[in-house]
């Protein structure tokens, strides 16, 4: 039986087998040509004086005190972003999920999720100086309404506080749409059975629902700062290039070669990668813990 | 029971108020072009611009080519991943997560690094060639959702059994996947290519860095030379991100199910 199997089935097979290979091939070059050769081209570059030879001064370049300032802002927006974003997303998906507000809502919230984690990019700096800019519409209310001058308490959009605020407009809705799925895995038995036990709300949530969500929450946290740490479009069309965040940096590096140094423009970029790749790496490896829990 | 009710509301209440705010503001801000009353000029303003046109006009057929290049990629590897080649599934995902790890920058800077014009592939050399690298480039960056829509779709069909019964009628591969897996799948690889196009139209960074007289290059040297364009071209952006979403949604209703083999 199975030697006649094999015989019949051999030929066919190994047709099969090249036309597999050519249907699969082109996803591969591609990504060989648009995301692999790239990025090490860029890895390789760092490790190259001016001359041509092996060096590693452009890694101690990054030392230089802009840099350092550079790396020190972008980090912070984005951690500052990633956390009030996530912390914020995962009230609003809980008020929706477990609060017993109408489901339409829920719907709804959903799909403005969609479109807001979208949202990013020059138009929503626009959106944001219409709204939070000295002309802004709530910079205008707040002031002849309230009486409260933003600007002259040394609030300004420019700032770190301003890029964070403006981040959260598609941070928030971002963890809405991942933390949803984890907070809908929660099942209505555990609340029943810790309830039932005599557990107050409180203690469900201190003993049973924060543990459970906490692996999503962390891996969640770390997608949004890779995500915030990227992110050049809204900043450079908020600020110019007056904040110096490292996308920036790079930006006017490749623009004009600002740092007068492609070497350590390469590092720069490679120091970029390793900060985001780590973030996406703990959040791989979290959620995939995560998961157990969603069954 | 109804206190948790009330913090629920409230807790709704501020975010909905965060998240219409700049909205609202950004509508008030574009009607205010004329002095003392309301009106629609930034958007006759707006829509006038050859420049405008223009770049839009680029954009969406870059984005459209994108798609296309995006679908020939992603479609056949995600079939033959799933029908045969298993084992290669954890390592094409990770390739298609990569464009999430490494930002948008370091890719174009690895681009024009690369395929500057003095190298065997000379992208940037021309024009067309610049052109036809920011299309790669937007297949890059659009390849997560892509790949996830598609493989999505596939899930739902029963790729085994339709590969066997097109089989039997005599098709050969190129005509099972144009002919059958893709009409089957049409609604995820619509939902992936309106995905596509809202990342694409207004994509600043790679199309600024290459030079390319794109949307998203328009809209920030309109944000920094005028007052009231920038927020009728926001209204604009989010219409249209919000139309290829309703889309999608819209697109989620339609998708057949046909019931995959559960042995």
């Amino acid at each position: 039986m199975t030697t006649l199997d094999t015989g019949t089935k051999a030929p066919a097979k190994k047709r099969a087998l090249s036309f597999e290979w050519l249907g699969v091939a082109p996803f591969i070059v591609f990504a060989i040509m648009f995301l692999i050769l790239p990025t090490l081209y860029l890895v390789g570059a760092a490790f190259v004086d001016e001359k041509g030879g092996f060096t590693l001064a452009n890694f101690a370049g990054l030392g230089t005190p802009q840099i350092v300032a550079a790396y020190w802002i972008s980090i912070r927006i984005s951690g500052a972003s990633a956390i009030l974003g996530a912390l914020i997303g995962l009230a609003i998906a809980l008020a929706l999920i477990r609060g017993k507000l109408p489901l339409g809502l829920r719907a709804a919230v959903m799909t403005f999720s969609g479109v807001a984690s979208n949202f990013a990019g020059v138009p929503l700096a626009f959106a944001f100086i219409s709204t939070l800019g000295r002309l802004g519409l709530a910079t205008v209310i707040l002031k002849f309404v309230f009486g409260i001058d933003i600007y002259k308490a040394g609030f300004n959009l420019l700032s770190f506080w301003g890029l964070t605020i403006t981040y959260l407009y598609f941070q928030i809705p971002l963890m809405i749409l991942i933390i949803a799925p984890a907070i809908d895995g929660l099942k209505k038995e555990w609340s029943e059975a810790a309830s039932t036990l005599g557990a107050t709300p409180w203690q469900f949530w201190r003993y049973v629902g924060l543990p459970i969500l906490w692996p999503s929450f962390l891996g969640t946290l770390s997608l949004l700062f890779a995500n915030a740490f990227g992110a050049i479009a809204t900043a450079y069309a908020l600020t110019g290039s007056s904040l110096n965040i490292v996308p920036i940096l790079l930006y006017a590096q490749i623009r004009g070669d600002a740092l007068q140094n492609p070497g350590l423009g390469a590092a720069l970029a490679v120091g970029m990668i390793l900060i985001t790749g780590f973030a996406n790496v703990v959040y791989l490896v979290i959620s995939a813990r995560a998961e157990r829990w969603l069954k | 029971m109804k206190q948790s009710r009330f913090w629920a509301w409230l807790v709704f209440g501020v975010g909905a108020a965060y998240f219409l705010v700049p909205l609202i503001a950004t509508f008030e801000f574009s009607l205010r072009m004329r002095r003392g009353y309301y009106s629609f000029d930034s958007y006759a303003s707006v829509f006038s611009d050859p420049k405008f046109q223009q770049t839009f006009t680029y954009s969406a057929v870059i984005g459209l080519l994108s798609i296309i290049v995006g679908i020939l990629i992603v479609v056949p590897a995600v079939y033959f991943v799933r029908l045969r080649m298993a084992w290669l599934r954890p390592y094409v995902e990770f390739l298609t997560l990569l464009p999430l790890i490494i930002p948008a920058i370091i890719l174009v800077y690895g681009y024009i690094r690369l395929y500057n014009s003095s190298s065997i592939i000379p992208f940037t050399g021309s024009a067309v060639g610049t052109d036809i690298l920011l299309t790669f480039a937007y297949v890059t960056l659009a390849l997560p959702y892509m790949y996830r829509a598609v493989d999505t779709g596939m899930r739902t069909i029963d790729v085994q059994t339709l590969t066997e019964a097109a089989q039997i009628a005599g098709a050969n591969t190129p005509q099972i996947i144009a002919r059958i897996i893709l009409p089957n799948i049409l609604v995820a690889v619509l939902s992936g290519a309106f995905l596509t196009f809202a990342i694409v139209i207004g994509e600043f960074t790679i199309a600024s860095l290459l030079n390319r007289p794109a949307f998203g290059p328009y809209l920030q040297n309109i944000g920094a030379n005028r007052a009231y364009e920038p927020a009728a071209l926001a209204i604009i952006s989010f219409i249209i991100t919000w139309g290829a979403m309703s889309m999608i949604n819209l697109l989620s209703r339609f998708a057949p199910r046909t019931s995959a083999r559960t042995d």
